[in-house]
């Protein structure tokens, strides 16, 4: 195998931060696939430009997703990248592993790939960078046969994400492992075979931390939250001020809504006034917890900027029980799935569609009555519709 | 044939016997240093999860390391989280130090937690994508270089989070980060009009551009592309491989500052345009890391305790803070596209 020179990648194995270019290096050592990304890698950057094609259209039997195409346009500099296609791995709930599951997954990437991954990509599955046409069918075999699925992607159900939740938070609000996997597990075709207008992220967060950024990045945000009063530990709070928290600064004066007051000895809060933002807790987690009556708030439309700017995702149930079997959740879902599928432009995400056609249509379609939660504020225009029904002839 | 839909493994496989028996009983967390959290449960158990950073692009050797690691350390249990750190989970305390001793001797970072930097999340760049406006993990390293001690101490006012997308697709969703680099073209596409009609659906192309910029043009069987109109998206390049957009002269990154994801005191913020263009100077990027560690510098000595990126600009006021850095106001960062009016200033508040 030709020795490669890389001076320019050589720069980025300098510093603390842990070099990339050094384990594509040791890769490359025993994977000629490795050895040309590299090459191609360092050709980008002496002419500060890519050298990746369009996917074309690859997969494996059964499955519309979960592999995406990927040619370099250099073939001939670089032959063993001719094709570098890569395989979405459908991650375990909370990403948590075992070392056995972990060297399962290397060991057969290795011998079907090449060698390089991504933990995790941006939708959250374990991706695998780099096979050629003919390995994917027998890659997805021995993946499957070790009990590995493939995840989303095109125009479908992403792989839904969610955070570690009750497997080691006390913040969480609801079992967002749980809901992750019998979601997952509920919608295999949705998330297999691509047929709607657009993609479909589901994202669910245990509390308002949203440490999995659903209402940033899911077209279906799940946040726990609870809607009785916050549990509070006044002599706990204490020993917080006691070791030096400034209770008063730190935390009253952040409080959003003047919800909460310390006098030094009493941590009073305000669950009227209370809007679950969690700050008070996160400064103090072994003063104050959420309450007991727990559940999730549902947003929509959470997407990235292509193609109508980015939106946040905004509420359309303010509190939903979250237990097994989800039925509530599932039920919305469809008739999300059902409104969007129909009315949807192609590449049309739901918040789009919401916003072209109205949040009146949308929560009459999906059977939910609007509330004020939904808004921060009612329209100032006067330009609202009425419904046939609601007019005399 | 292979089964299809199975899903993916149970996640409770992957849970160690700690996790399993305080599932929903944890009572409180706290961090013990940086890189170390401890949760608590109501039974008194106790978790230790240390956190290091890893390579979002890594290799299979890289991960066997860790599970090496996880096997000496945290009978084999782990868990990555949402930002491409890993977590060891042990249940035994004194093997904290001696893990974190050898994790440092094998050059691994450890720290992201509590207010500190944590790892940057970021898209494929040049090494896998066809639609990149700059490289990815390259930038995320020099990056990562440049402002590495608030990885491993907890000294800044608050949380700190950088993402990088490489062009706006934004596949890395980077629009609610504190600091957010992203990729960007600034010049039209080219129309192969031979290639337009051999390889793209003509109606898809021209409904993909935000701004109408594209109409048919018969006579090639192609498009055309109102130049004025057009602000480089790339998303009629995603739809037709015959529109190629990328160019090494004027190719880039912008800066988006002041955005974060959690509810917390705030709603959910976007990250707003601070530096329209820096070039692509790989492989280190001076430029884009040179200007973000003075933003993170400018923060760290005028925010208050608490007081995330964005925070901390609301409550200075955008024009303070385009004078504080020293970062020229431009047409540019003026928005023009469908939501431009809201943020126009409809008041005669603000400062000098």
């Amino acid at each position: 195998m030709a020795d490669i020179k890389t001076p320019l990648l050589d720069e980025l194995e300098k510093g603390p931060w842990m070099s990339f270019v050094t384990q594509l290096k040791e890769l490359a050592k025993k994977k000629p696939m490795v050895r040309d990304v590299l090459g191609l890698l360092e050709t980008s950057y002496e002419e500060k430009r890519g050298h990746w094609k369009h996917g074309g259209i690859v997969g494996v039997q059964g499955y519309g997703g979960g592999v995406i195409g990927r040619y370099t346009d250099i073939p001939d500099k670089f032959p063993e990248v001719t094709e570098f296609h890569t395989m979405r791995i459908n991650q375990p709930s909370g990403w948590f592993y075992t070392t056995d599951a972990l060297r399962q997954l290397c060991d057969l990437w290795d011998k079907w790939g090449s060698g390089l991954t991504n933990f995790h990509g941006s939708t959250g599955d374990i991706i695998l960078l780099g096979t050629t046409t003919e390995n994917l069918q027998p890659a997805f075999d021995e993946f499957s046969e070790a009990g590995w699925d493939l995840g989303g992607s095109g125009s479908d159900l992403r792989t839904p994400s969610c955070c570690c939740g009750p497997a080691r938070c006390e913040y969480a609000c609801i079992d967002t492992l749980d809901i992750c996997y019998e979601l997952t597990m509920a919608y295999q075709d949705e998330l297999h075979r691509p047929m709607w207008p657009y993609k479909f992220k589901i994202k669910i967060s245990g509390c308002a931390n949203d440490c999995v950024a659903a209402i940033a990045r899911a077209d279906l945000s799940i946040i726990g939250t609870w809607r009785d009063a916050m549990k509070v530990d006044s002599a706990k709070v204490k020993e917080y001020a006691d070791a030096g928290m400034d209770i008063q600064a730190e935390v009253v004066e952040k409080c959003p809504t003047d919800a909460c007051s310390w006098d030094g000895s009493e941590f009073k809060v305000n669950n009227e006034d209370c809007v679950r933002c969690m700050h008070c807790i996160n400064k103090m987690p072994k003063a104050l917890r959420p309450g007991d009556d727990r559940g999730a708030t549902i947003l929509i439309g959470g997407k990235a900027t292509i193609l109508q700017s980015a939106f946040l995702s905004w509420v359309i149930v303010p509190f939903m029980k979250m237990e097994p079997p989800y039925d509530e959740i599932k039920e919305l879902l469809e008739n999300i799935w059902e409104w969007w599928d129909e009315h949807g432009k192609m590449r049309e995400r739901v918040g789009e569609l919401i916003y072209r056609l109205g949040m009146r249509n949308f929560l009459k379609a999906v059977g939910l009555e609007p509330v004020p939660q939904m808004v921060y504020q009612p329209r100032a225009n006067p330009y609202f519709f009425w419904w046939p029904e609601e007019v005399e002839d | 044939m292979a089964k299809t839909d199975i899903g993916p493994p149970h996640y409770s496989k992957f849970l160690p016997p700690i996790i399993k028996e305080n599932y929903g009983k944890w009572a409180y967390h706290e961090i013990v240093k940086p890189g170390v959290l401890k949760h608590v449960s109501e039974s008194g158990a106790e978790l230790y999860s240390v956190r290091v950073g890893s390579c979002r692009l890594a290799s299979v050797d890289f991960i066997r390391q860790v599970c090496e690691i996880a096997d000496k350390y945290s009978d084999g249990y782990l868990r990555w989280t949402s930002r491409h750190n890993i977590e060891f989970l042990l249940s035994d305390a004194s093997k904290v130090d001696p893990l974190i001793a050898e994790l440092k001797e094998k050059g691994f970072n450890v720290g992201g937690t509590g207010n500190a930097l944590t790892n940057i999340i970021h898209t494929q760049g040049w090494v896998h994508c066809h639609s990149a406006a700059t490289d990815a993990s390259g930038i995320v390293k020099a990056v990562m270089d440049e402002l590495y001690e608030h990885f491993e101490n907890m000294d800044l006012p608050a949380k700190l989070k950088i993402s990088l997308a490489c062009c706006l697709n934004m596949c890395g969703a980077v629009h609610c980060s504190d600091i957010a680099i992203l990729g960007i073209h600034r010049k039209p596409p080219k129309i192969d009009d031979e290639n337009v009609n051999k390889m793209c659906e003509i109606p898809t192309v021209i409904a993909s551009c935000p701004t109408a910029a594209i109409k048919p043009n018969p006579k090639a069987k192609s498009v055309t592309v109102n130049e004025e109109r057009c602000m480089y998206c790339g998303n009629c390049f995603t739809m037709c491989p015959a529109m190629p957009i990328a160019d090494p002269k004027n190719d880039g990154v912008a800066l988006l500052i002041g955005g974060k994801v959690s509810n917390a005191r705030t709603a959910p913020m976007f990250s707003r345009l601070a530096v329209p263009y820096l070039p692509n100077n790989p492989p280190r990027w001076p430029e884009v890391t040179g200007t973000i560690k003075k933003i993170v510098d400018l923060w760290i000595a005028n925010a208050r305790k608490g007081e995330r990126v964005g925070e901390w600009i609301n409550r200075i006021g955008w024009e303070k803070f385009f004078e504080m850095a020293e970062i020229p106001f431009t047409d540019k960062h003026i928005d023009d596209f469908i939501f431009s009016v809201p943020t126009f200033r409809t008041t005669t508040n603000f400062k000098w």
